[in-house]
């Protein structure tokens, strides 16, 4: 482990301007946001490059996203976000392959009550729930989710979220569930996971990010608006 | 073939809370004392630093700091009738894994227990009568006073540097603190946090209702402190990344900030992590545990390491895992009552309350504490009188946020939508806006919450998982009702914009919401060997070289968070083991 040599601090220093690039690579991510980092004060553009989601995944996750976070005077939309390329990224990654997760069987049906009990990794687990979607909106609407009507959307993601579709293994609204969860944590994660591009979730709601400390501040601001811009773990470093 | 080494004084399995305080008393004493610690090193100036510390998604929602449940879980069931099913990812409860355990990562709320917490069967039955109990409970009294527990937990106060503000100081009741708690011989060793805008409302509306609102006793420091091992604390900036996430103003008394500073540099003491403890070696006829075999996680290799006492500090589960794999003591059986290891597992019984709105209010929910905000007491325990109540026991009830992290905490009106433009609306209207009133109620042991060894599923050595039966009871849910009530009449109090309806948990135990950490009961204390797993001292019935800390040795769940009470038993425990059981090694207590 040559890192471990090299306190991380001081290697995030003596990389100098490329900071995010760096961070990038230390987690094991696309540069994308580094590439852009000088003039990224606008959302960028739609990432092409994609590490696991298939081209009608993509579709998919770029449709529900936009559908779970529309753009708005608020924000731009969930792709714009960046949050279709987060969950990309996830998937691909630690935690879309099973890790923290118990994997061994039997693997037996449950009450929801008891929790995760398929023997699915997250990545597959979202392949198959998408496979599921398009199918049924197939057999519903004549096309796969990404190409229905905004409203036709909306509406079969109201049905997924009632659990109305049968699927086969597991219930439509835990594959909702997953899917909005996701959506979330794309959404308000630091934006060097890929997604609140230019902390625009942030900005939406207020949450000022990585305080340096609040110690004066909880008493300056005891009921009143904090009025501070966001800051990110790039901003900090 | 397991390694033989050499023999050492004492081993600590498991370096938290317990661990290290059982390593630091000992080697005082004079003793080599290895510590085994199944994780990797964590210390705060290495892994718990600025800005990275402060990721939500990584700590809180990827739970880097935690157990890891592909290697290690339990199995849960409702009841004895169904197949446990294992708890696949974290959620209900997050047990640490790593250097300082779960004490590196938790919110810091440090409490006592009651007087009558302590002797709460026998109190129950003189002011109710043995009837009062409700059906199938199995509560029974500690072994040990609230006075015999008052000089230790004022020692892991002043080792935590608690901020507070003392009720009872040698008898006389001092309004602003908690009037309930028992004769305290000194106050806090720092002042209380600054209050924000929950606790602060909370405060007025209970006052005037005729509670008697304190604030929450906290482990985050509200000053700069220096503990009187000499080790130092920062002052806590109400960054509002406490729970889940290390501490990067070491404002936060952990393990790995209070005592590990000084106890890893003493040469008395040897630190062995990835030392993963698999089984004890137990010799019946002698009743004692001879050694201790681990792997180590980075070979997969086997090493058996005899000691003269053992420390076991491990949590809840992994203690009552390593009583049953070993064979030491006698499983609890559900149908005769009999037996004790794995008998009296508790929960806690959390959420019963509402959430409140205020169109013209900044909460600012992202400037907090991990252990904030104003709490009542006066319906917990038996603090109140409970004649025609139906249920026995209580819970506090507070507000203050511990976080707005917003991937984790945000709250929307009854009947916002969950997503699209009307939740994007809400979510922005109310984040900064609302905040909880709720009851963290007390969880009493019952014949059919218990533990043992699953039959199917098993963990990366190979071993039975730890099998949880278990649910919430009749009791629990008539506390819930209660609670839930209380909470919503000083909710009222402070007239808020929109309140939810009064909520409690109402159905079956669920694994998936964070609810507590507090597992306790497994191999828990008392008085009589057919009931307990460890006498007052804590020392194990069945073997007299075992002393086993932590919430497994409590009998009942008080509402309560465990680390003030585990921390002044580790202290207690650690006395007696040097000032009685080293002079005279054997049983401390005859049965």
């Amino acid at each position: 482990m040559a890192d471990e040599k090299i306190p991380r601090r001081d290697f995030l220093k003596g990389a100098g301007a490329g900071t995010a690039a760096a961070a990038a690579m230390a987690t094991g991510l696309a540069p994308v946001e580094a590439a852009a980092a000088p003039a990224a004060a606008r959302p960028q553009p739609e990432p092409d490059v994609w590490l696991t989601l298939t081209p009608s995944e993509v579709a998919f996750i770029t449709a529900a996203v936009d559908t779970l976070i529309p753009a708005d005077e608020l924000t731009p939309s969930g792709t714009d976000c960046g949050v279709a390329s987060f969950i990309d990224r996830q998937l691909a990654g630690a935690y879309g392959n099973g890790a923290r997760l118990y994997r061994q069987g039997p693997f037996l049906p449950a009450k929801p009550e008891l929790g995760y009990q398929l023997a699915l990794t997250p990545r597959e687990f979202f392949r198959a729930g998408i496979e599921a979607t398009n199918e049924w909106t197939r057999k519903t609407y004549g096309k796969d989710f990404d190409r229905l009507t905004a409203a036709q959307r909306e509406e079969a993601l109201k049905a997924l979220e009632a659990g109305k579709p049968e699927f086969t293994g597991f219930s439509s609204a835990m594959f909702f569930d997953a899917l909005l969860t996701i959506a979330m944590e794309g959404f308000f994660a630091d934006p060097m996971y890929g997604g609140n591009r230019d902390k625009v979730a942030w900005k939406m709601i207020g949450f000022p990010g990585l305080p340096a400390s609040y110690r004066d501040d909880i008493k300056t601001y005891f009921n009143k608006k904090y009025d501070k811009a966001p800051q990110s773990i790039a901003d900090f470093s | 073939m397991a390694t033989m080494l050499k023999e050492v004084d004492a081993v600590c399995i498991g370096v938290g809370w317990t661990g290290s305080i059982l390593a630091r008393e000992l080697t005082k004493a004079g003793l080599k004392v290895v510590g085994l610690e199944r994780g990797a090193m964590r210390m705060p100036r290495e892994d718990f630093t600025i800005p990275s510390i402060r990721d939500e998604l990584k700590y809180s929602n990827r739970h880097e700091l935690f157990q890891d449940t592909g290697m290690e879980t339990v199995s849960l069931r409702h009841s004895r009738s169904e197949t446990a099913l294992p708890i696949r990812r974290l959620g209900s409860f997050l047990p640490g894994m790593n250097l300082g355990g779960a004490g590196s990562h938790w919110n810091g709320a440090t409490w006592r227990r009651l007087e009558t917490d302590y002797i709460l069967k026998t109190h129950l039955t003189q002011r109710y009568g043995a009837r009062a109990i409700p059906e199938g409970l199995t509560i029974q009294d500690f072994g040990v006073t609230y006075a015999e527990m008052e000089p230790y937990y004022d020692k892991f106060e002043k080792l935590c540097g608690i901020s507070g503000k003392a009720g009872n100081l040698r008898g006389q009741k001092i309004a602003g603190g908690n009037i309930f708690e028992g004769p305290r011989s000194n106050d806090y060793p720092n002042k209380p946090l600054s209050r924000n805008l929950a606790a602060s409302m909370f405060e007025d509306a209970a006052k005037k209702l005729g509670y008697h609102p304190f604030p929450q006793p906290s482990a985050n420091a509200s000053e700069a402190y220096t503990n009187p091992e000499g080790a130092t604390m920062g002052q806590c900036v109400y960054c509002g990344f406490c729970e889940r996430f290390g501490c990067e103003s070491n404002a936060k008394a952990s393990p790995n900030v209070s005592i590990l500073p000084v106890l890893l540099p003493d040469p008395r003491f040897e630190l062995r992590t990835h030392a993963y403890v698999k089984n004890l070696v137990y010799d019946k006829a002698a009743k004692k545990v001879k050694s201790v075999v681990y792997v180590d996680t980075r070979s997969g290799e086997e090493y058996e390491q005899p000691a003269s006492l053992i420390i076991l500090g491990a949590y809840v589960f992994n203690n009552t895992l390593l009583m049953l794999y070993s064979g030491i003591g006698t499983p609890y059986d559900p149908v005769t009552g009999k037996g004790a290891v794995g008998k009296n597992y508790c929960y806690q019984y959390t959420g019963s309350g509402v959430t409140v709105f205020f169109e013209d209010k900044e909460s600012n929910p992202f400037m907090a504490a991990g252990a904030f905000g104003s709490v009542i007491d006066d319906y917990n325990g038996d603090n109140f009188d409970h004649s025609g109540l139906g249920f026995v026991g209580g819970g506090h009830i507070s507000a203050g946020l511990s976080n707005g992290r917003p991937i984790g905490t945000r709250a929307t009106p009854p009947g916002s939508p969950r997503w699209g433009k009307g939740w994007k609306q809400a979510t922005a209207k109310w984040y900064r806006r609302w905040f909880n009133v709720d009851g963290t109620a007390c969880n009493y042991a019952h014949r059919e919450n218990y533990l043992d060894l699953d039959p199917t599923y098993r963990d990366v050595l190979g071993r039975p998982l730890i099998r949880v039966t278990y649910n919430f009871k009749p009791n629990d849910y008539k506390i819930g009702a209660f609670l839930s009530q209380k909470s919503a009449e000083i909710a009222r109090a402070m007239n808020p914009t929109i309140m939810t309806p009064p909520r409690y948990r109402n159905g079956d135990y669920d694994v998936r919401p964070y609810q507590s950490t507090h597992n306790t009961g497994g191999t828990i204390m008392g008085t009589d060997p057919s009931n307990s797993v460890v006498n007052r001292y804590l020392q194990a019935w069945d073997a007299s070289n075992l002393f086993i800390m932590g919430a497994s040795t409590f009998p009942q769940n008080q509402s309560y968070n465990p680390t003030g009470p585990l921390g002044a038993l580790a202290y207690w425990s650690a006395h007696a083991i040097t000032t009685q059981y080293l002079k005279n090694p054997g049983p401390l207590v005859h049965a």
